[in-house]
Parts: C-alpha cells; sequence; structure tokens
C-alpha cells in the first residue's frame, strides 16, 4: 500500500471505510468490487423485472399461440390417428410395397372402427388435401361398411369402388400414416408426391401458390415503389418549410395516418367504382366516353391505389424526421462550388437522406406483404394477396395445416425483413407521428 | 423552400412544378377522406354525386342515412320519444356496435399501457439485460402479418389449456374466442407495441439525474416515480394510450377470428356491411369516424406540444 497515500480516490475509500488493510472496501467492510458487482445485477435484476411481466403476457398471448399454429404446417394426425392399423402396417413396409392381404385387412379394420366412431370424415379430408376428390370415397365407404365387414377384404372393398386399388391413393396414404408431414409446404410451393413419393410439381393450372407469393412481392414492391415517388417530395417540402407552415401542412399527412383502414378502404370503393366519382369526372372531362367506364377496382389496380394511400404516411413520417437532420449549407456549398442543381441533389442531399428511405422502405413493404383487409375488400380475385389465401384456407376450405403452412412461409418471410430492418434502423428508432 | 433571386427561369420552372406536384399529392391524400363527408348525406341510396346534389338543391340532401345508423337493428323503430331512444340504446345493431368497441379499446388500453409503461420504463434503464432482443419481441406485434397473428389466436382462445396439455396436465377451462375477455386480451396484444415505442422515445429525453436528485432529498422509490418521473412522461403515456385505443378501435382481423357475435365492433359490423349490404350507412359511419380521428389527432398534437414544453425542448 506504498502508493494508496498518492492515489486520492483509495485514500477516500479506505478514510470512508475506516480500515486500513489492502482491499477498498465499503463502508461496512465488504470488498468494493464485489458490491459492485452484486449492486449492478440488482440493477439489471430490478430493469429486468418491470419487463417481465409484458414479456409473460406477449409470450402467452402472441408468440406461442403462433408457434402452436406452425405446428400445424407439419404435424396433422387426422389419418394416422384414426387409422392404426394400416398406419402400423405402413410403418414395417418399405416404400413402393404393394399392399398385401395384411394391408386390405387392416385397411378393411381401420375404416369398419373410424365408421363407427364417427371420424372417417376427418381421414377423408387429411386424404383430401393430397389428392382432391377422394373425401367422398372415404365417406360413402364408411356408410357402407359401418357395422362390420366381411373377408375377403380387397375384392369387397374394389367392389364397394374400385378407387380403392389406385397406387396413388396408398401412396397418399403411405405419406399421411406418420402425423408428421412435409407435404403441406411442398403443396404451399406447388409440388406433390407421385404414386412412387417422387416430388413433381403439380399440373400448369393448378399453381396458384407461387404465382400468389410472386403476386404479393411484386405488388408490395411497386406499391413500395410509389409511397416513395409520392412521399418524397412531400417529406423534402416538409422538411425545407419553416415550422408553422410545415406544421399545418404535416395535419394533411397525420390525418389519413390517424382514420380508420376501413374508412379509408371504403373511401377508395366510392371513388373508384364504375359509377364512381372519378369514373364521373373523367366521362365529364370527356376523357372517356360515358360506355367506356373503366374497371379500377376489384382487381390489381385497386390493390395499388388503395395500399399505396394507405401506407404512404408510413413512407412521408421516417423520410422526413431524417431530412429534418440534414443540414441545408452541404447543398449551398455544392452549388457554390459550381454544381447544378441536379448534381448537388444527387450527390450531396439524396444519400444523405438514404436511412430514412431506407426505413421507410422497410416498414412499408413489411406492412404491404401481410396485408389482408384491403385487398379482400377491393382486390377482387387479381389483387388477392397471400394473406387472403391463408383466410380462405382459415375459415373456407378448412385446410388449417395448409393455412399453417403459407402462414409459415410469410412469417419466415415477414421475420427476415424484420431483422434487416433492425439491423438497418434498430426497432427502438421507430417514431410514430 | 424560397426560391433564390438568382435562379433561372429553367430552375423557377422547376420550382412550381414541384410545388403543384406536392400540392397534387396532398390532394391524393386527403381528398378520398373528405369526399366521403358531402355523399353521406346523400338522399339517394347511391354513391356518386347525384344531379340535384351538385346543383345544390336541398331536396338532393338528407340525414336519413345518419337516422338508420339508430334504427338500423330496432325493435320498433316507430316508437316516440323515450321508448325510442331505450329501443336504440338496447338493440340498434350499430350503437351495440359502438357500445362494444367503446369497452374493448378502453379495456384492452389500460392492460396495454399498464404493462408497456412498466416495460419501458424497464426497457429505458442503462443496466437492462438483452434489451434488443427483448423490444425486437415486444414490437413484434405490431411487423407480424395481422392475418398470421390472428390465426395463431384463433386456435389459442379456442382452446386456451391445450399448451397445459402438452406438460402433462389436463385441466379444464373454458373458451376464450367469442368471450369479452378474448378480444381484449388480443386487442391489448395489438396495441402493446405502439405504448413501448411511444414511451420509450418519451424516456430517451428523461434526465435521469432528476430521480437521483429526487432520491438524494429523501424520496423513496414510489414517491420519486409518482411525484417526478410520472409527471414528466405523463403525455408519453397518454399518446401511447391513444395509439393503443385506435389500434383496437380500428381493428378487424382479430375480431373476425376470434370474437362472437356478442362482440360486434364498429370496424367488424362496417366490414359486414361492406361486403353484404352496402348503403350510404357506411358513409355516415366513416363520416362520423373522421371527424373521431380528427379530435384524436389534435388531442396527440397537443400532447407532444405540451411534452416538448415541459421537457424544456422548444419546438423547432
Amino acid at each position: 500500500m506504498a502508493n494508496a497515500a498518492l492515489d486520492p480516490h483509495a485514500a477516500i475509500a479506505t478514510t470512508a471505510s475506516g480500515v486500513g488493510s489492502g482491499l477498498l472496501t465499503t463502508e461496512d467492510g465488504k470488498p468494493l468490487a464485489r458490491a459492485l458487482v452484486r449492486s449492478q445485477r440488482r440493477a439489471r435484476k430490478r430493469a429486468f423485472l418491470l419487463v417481465l411481466p409484458l414479456l409473460v403476457f406477449i409470450l402467452v398471448t402472441f408468440v406461442v399461440p403462433i408457434g402452436q399454429m406452425l405446428t400445424r404446417s407439419f404435424h396433422n394426425d387426422g389419418f394416422s390417428a384414426n387409422m392404426p392399423q394400416v398406419s402400423a402396417w405402413f410403418a414395417e413396409t418399405e416404400r413402393g410395397t404393394p399392399p398385401d392381404e395384411a394391408a386390405w385387412t387392416a385397411l378393411a379394420t381401420d375404416l369398419v372402427a373410424s365408421a363407427d366412431a364417427r371420424s372417417i370424415g376427418v381421414v377423408g379430408t387429411r386424404i383430401n388435401y393430397d389428392m382432391p376428390g377422394t373425401r367422398s370415397l372415404f365417406t360413402s365407404t364408411g356408410r357402407q361398411v359401418r357395422g362390420g365387414m366381411e373377408p375377403p377384404y380387397q375384392a369387397n372393398l374394389l367392389e364397394i369402388n374400385e378407387d380403392w386399388g389406385d397406387p396413388r391413393l396408398w401412396s397418399v396414404m403411405r405419406e399421411a400414416s406418420t402425423p408428421l408431414t412435409a407435404n403441406f409446404y411442398l403443396a404451399s410451393m406447388d409440388r406433390t408426391r407421385d404414386e412412387t413419393g417422387a416430388i413433381q410439381q403439380v399440373e400448369e393450372q393448378q399453381r396458384i401458390y407461387a404465382t400468389l407469393f410472386w403476386r404479393t412481392f411484386w405488388l408490395s414492391a411497386v406499391i413500395t415503389a410509389l409511397t416513395f415517388i409520392l412521399g418524397f417530395p412531400i417529406a423534402h417540402l416538409l422538411a425545407t418549410l419553416p415550422m408553422r407552415r410545415s406544421n399545418l401542412l404535416m395535419i394533411l399527412v397525420l390525418l389519413p395516418f390517424w382514420t380508420s383502414l376501413l374508412v379509408r378502404t371504403t373511401s377508395w370503393m366510392v371513388l373508384l367504382q364504375q359509377q364512381g366519382v372519378v369514373n364521373d369526372i373523367l366521362v365529364w372531362l370527356g376523357v372517356i366516353g360515358g360506355s367506356q367506364r373503366l374497371q379500377m377496382i376489384y382487381n390489381q389496380t385497386g390493390t395499388i391505389i388503395a395500399m399505396t394511400h394507405i401506407l404512404l404516411p408510413f413512407m412521408i413520417l421516417p423520410l422526413y424526421s431524417v431530412m429534418r437532420t440534414i443540414n441545408p449549407t452541404y447543398v449551398r456549398a455544392a452549388r457554390s462550388l459550381g454544381a447544378t442543381s441536379w448534381t448537388a441533389f444527387r450527390r450531396v442531399y439524396f444519400p444523405q437522406t438514404l436511412p430514412g428511405l431506407g426505413a421507410g422502405a422497410m416498414l412499408v413493404f413489411i406492412l404491404a406483404v401481410g396485408y389482408y383487409i384491403t385487398p379482400a375488400l377491393v382486390g377482387g380475385s387479381s389483387g388477392m394477396l397471400i394473406s387472403n389465401m391463408i383466410a380462405q384456407h382459415m375459415t373456407g376450405t378448412l385446410n388449417w395445416s395448409m393455412a399453417a403452412a403459407l402462414a409459415a412461409l410469410l412469417l419466415g418471410a415477414v421475420l427476415v425483413l424484420y431483422w434487416v430492418y433492425d439491423r438497418l434502423v434498430g426497432v427502438d428508432n421507430l417514431k410514430l407521428g | 423552400m424560397a426560391l433564390p433571386s438568382y435562379a433561372s427561369p429553367l430552375e423557377r420552372v422547376w420550382h412550381y412544378a414541384y410545388l403543384a406536384g406536392c400540392a397534387a399529392i396532398f390532394f391524393f391524400l386527403i381528398a378520398p377522406i373528405v369526399v366521403i363527408i358531402p355523399l353521406s348525406f346523400n338522399a339517394e341510396p347511391y354513391f356518386t354525386f347525384t344531379d340535384r346534389m351538385l346543383e345544390f338543391d336541398p331536396e338532393g340532401y338528407s340525414t336519413r342515412w345518419y337516422s338508420s345508423l339508430l334504427t338500423f337493428g330496432m325493435q320498433d323503430p316507430e316508437a316516440t320519444g323515450w321508448a325510442f331512444w331505450s329501443d336504440a340504446w338496447a338493440n340498434a345493431n350499430w350503437v351495440k356496435a359502438a357500445k362494444n368497441s367503446i369497452i374493448i379499446g378502453v379495456c384492452s388500453t389500460i392492460v396495454a399501457t399498464g404493462l408497456g409503461t412498466l416495460a419501458a420504463l424497464g426497457l429505458s434503464r442503462p443496466e437492462m439485460p438483452y434489451r434488443r432482443a427483448i423490444m425486437a419481441i415486444l414490437i413484434s406485434p405490431m411487423i407480424v402479418p395481422l392475418i398470421i397473428t390472428a390465426t395463431g389466436m384463433f386456435f389459442f382462445y379456442s382452446n386456451p389449456c391445450e399448451l397445459l396439455t402438452l406438460v402433462g396436465l389436463d385441466p379444464q377451462c373454458g373458451r376464450l374466442a367469442g368471450s369479452y375477455l378474448g378480444v381484449i386480451l388480443a386487442h391489448a396484444t395489438l396495441g402493446i407495441p405502439f405504448v413501448i415505442i411511444t414511451v420509450t422515445a418519451t424516456l430517451v429525453g428523461f434526465d435521469q439525474s432528476l430521480n437521483r436528485a429526487a432520491a438524494s432529498l429523501g424520496a423513496n422509490p414510489r414517491t420519486t416515480f409518482f411525484k417526478v418521473t410520472m409527471p414528466l412522461i405523463l403525455p408519453g403515456v397518454v399518446s401511447g394510450a391513444l395509439f393503443a385505443f385506435v389500434t383496437s378501435f380500428d381493428e378487424v382481423v382479430a375480431v373476425l377470428f376470434i370474437a362472437g357475435p356478442d362482440q360486434q365492433t364498429i370496424p367488424r359490423q362496417m366490414w359486414n356491411g361492406i361486403r353484404e349490404q352496402i348503403s350510404p350507412a357506411i358513409l355516415a359511419v366513416a363520416t362520423l369516424l373522421v371527424i373521431f380521428s380528427i379530435a384524436l389527432l389534435t388531442t396527440v398534437e397537443l400532447l407532444r406540444r405540451r411534452s416538448e414544453r415541459i421537457r424544456g425542448v422548444t419546438p423547432r
């Protein structure tokens, strides 16, 4: 402790503790370093405890339910749970084995049991997902075999319906005989398995999902580009006007932002329909004849116009907040050094707006990819997005596993974008209004 | 933005073209919202301006769609006086939807604001561990597409105890789907990111030495919070709460998936109206909602100014 006297901090600590030993200690004699670690740990714990209730709440009401829903995309025991014997036969034999007498016996036993337990509909529905049109095969056979069935099973089943001999059906049943399956993901990429289990593309007119994903991303990109083209001048104007006037104009941006989504969608339906205001004005101006009114709604045009309007504030606000911080003297300096206004804009001003542009574009794109309400109301069939297909499977066809598989792919895409957004902007820099 | 006096003619042309372009874009932003207001007074059941409306003939205008909001779904629209109002209050579909929207909105806002403010206080402490990851999770309900959230909630709220069976329990509990509690919890989840964002933004400018000053003067943590921290962050909390309320008030997808017929809200009623029997009554509702959003916007703007004034940030 020779140089302790030279260190003013040590001197204070030692005097405060009143102990002349080598270690720095707190007043009650504990080593200072350890006390510091402990108090930091306590502070961390206190901060975490404040966050904990919300974290638990979000995990229970949001994260876990979504995870639980997504398990349906690869777990479906509609067949395996209700057809145990034939499932066991599939487990014992190689892929491609033609059904022998044991298989037919197992199938017949399961069909009778399932028909008696009234679960044959569930079984048929599960097979129907992979091989459309087979649900009625199961339900009609089930009606006939209820209460029991005589051997020979193969001949009797084939007599009821010769489709039971279809090798593709047996291949599909084999796929469904384990609760875990990748078939819904295959289907969401327009792939299917043939009777040997090999993966192939579905027929051309049935390839809907790839088209839909492609359309979703393409329309979102178009909408993002449009919001940029429309939002950039507005943000620039708001950022360069004197505060009093820009505040006034800001209201024109914030009012749509605060107005109900359904109100804005309704307005566009009113404006764009064939007997609507926009067509009326065009006819009145003589741009189009009274009989050639434009179809601007219930198609892609409707989706693009309405979504651009709805998402425009999400582009303007981040751009504006970045543009406000750009020092106007740089542009003036560039001008004074001989740059034309275009060069000054391109080389000096525009690069400085890129953080805002990145934030706005990411936000608009992420929101557009998952949009549901607006395309459902104004999109018709050609302006439909992937969300609408998920809803269709949830409430229309009731193919929940398919809905979950599509949702998993969409969620994956959004999470990647979100991760990029977090890297570029940081979620804590997100600002509203 | 003023044009410098040395600007060339080309630059002048460009400048005015730019201003005209901006005006057109502002028109694009506002016109769709404004145009429905006069249309909601249309005497005819059309969504376009009739000739009589364009001639400003008072015959062309009517408030019938507004009164139809009260009478739609009533048992006896012909009743007079007190009986009329009590019937409308008890039975009219839009009135019931408004009541539900307000009940669900207020309750979910209370849940979201309470939990969200606490979490924001924790998140803004410098010693918070895993700050970025936790923030990303808490913001995610805003980012994850609504249809995915609603689908997940649909299964969860139909059988909230299914999770416990995974750990070997076999509890009995009812469905949350089709109950007010279910919708309130769902809307609170969706509103939480907005509370987190606005409150943490307010706390960024918060001077932590004020808390230390209060503590050094002998205040315990609770007194410090209620006497020092809370009044300063209150504007942020209130605007976060408003965001949460608007989110709930405007939410359709989750309601479509998890609400029962008793939890009909205004957006859901509008959704049904647009899809089934579209009538200008929708425009009357839309107009009322626009007025409502103007009121909200004004409130938020006043709060923002007040917040800046309290914190000594001069408005630029």
